[in-house]
């Protein structure tokens, strides 16, 4: 041991801590990405979305999805956006709806993957700026992405 | 390629609302997991949809990975006129799919 290294042990040691706790700590989960990019400045309120999704799926491949948003859809009062998360996904933005008062009614279906059973989150935009949320979980027995598929 | 059904059905009264509903004949490869060979696989998603009546966009939709294969997709339009109602799917090749529907409306 010779003892002329200008950086201790001690030094690297705590360092590489460092390294290893500030990504964790300041990083937003990709979820929390997601659901930041849609609210933006808006406080997303719990209600006025509804999520029919079955609440218990034999494979998360193929699972049918139907959000039903409370507006009146009308020029001044309507749902402009549709947001589907699935916050334990590889990537948790599902799909993005854009609708306009032309649709009469703000319902959307689509058919959704699921890795593993979680919570559905979904996000409502509406014209005057307020975000407003529901949520479902599902409860997937076989998930989806194990084989590929 | 890829084809895609679809379900409208073809007349309905003025103010109406009019549900469309489609299904693409499409894998939606997620990518970016290695395939039996160790090569990792490319993404091959519908990434968008857009549906137009007369002209003028009533709704679109991005998809991620997380849309499953064969994607689902139903949406509603309030019939105004008659006119044509125009769906488009495109995927990451650049291919667009278009599927045109007549809608009559009566009154």
């Amino acid at each position: 041991m010779t003892g002329t290294g200008t950086v201790s042990r001690r030094g690297i040691v705590t360092g590489a801590a460092a390294l290893l706790a500030t990504p964790r700590a300041s990083r937003a989960s990709p979820f929390e990405e997601a659901l930041k990019a849609f609210a933006g400045e808006a406080v997303p309120r719990a209600g006025r979305v509804s999520i029919d999704v079955p609440p218990i799926s034999e494979s998360g491949n193929s699972v049918p999805i139907t959000i039903l948003v409370e507006s009146p859809m009308t020029a001044t009062d309507h749902v402009k956006t549709i947001v589907v998360l699935a916050e334990k996904n590889p990537h948790p933005q599902i799909a993005r709806f854009h609708l306009s008062p032309r649709a009469g009614k703000a319902q959307v279906s689509t058919t959704i993957r699921l890795a593993t059973s979680q919570r559905v989150t979904v996000l409502a935009g509406m014209s005057d700026g307020s975000v407003w949320s529901g949520e479902k979980d599902v409860v997937v027995t076989l998930s989806a992405c194990v084989d590929g598929g | 390629m890829f084809n895609a059904r679809v379900t409208m059905k073809p007349e309905a009264a003025k103010g109406e609302i009019v549900e469309i509903r489609t299904v693409a004949r499409h894998p939606m490869e997620r990518g970016n997991y290695p395939d039996a060979a160790g090569r990792m696989v490319p993404r091959m998603i519908i990434h968008s949809f857009r549906a137009t009546y007369g002209g003028e966009e009533i709704f679109r939709m991005e998809l991620g990975p997380g849309v499953s294969a064969n994607p689902y997709i139903a949406f509603t339009t309030v019939a105004t006129e008659t006119g044509d109602i125009v769906l488009e799917w495109t995927d990451d090749s650049g291919f667009t799919l278009t599927r045109t529907l007549r809608l009559t409306v009566a009154g």
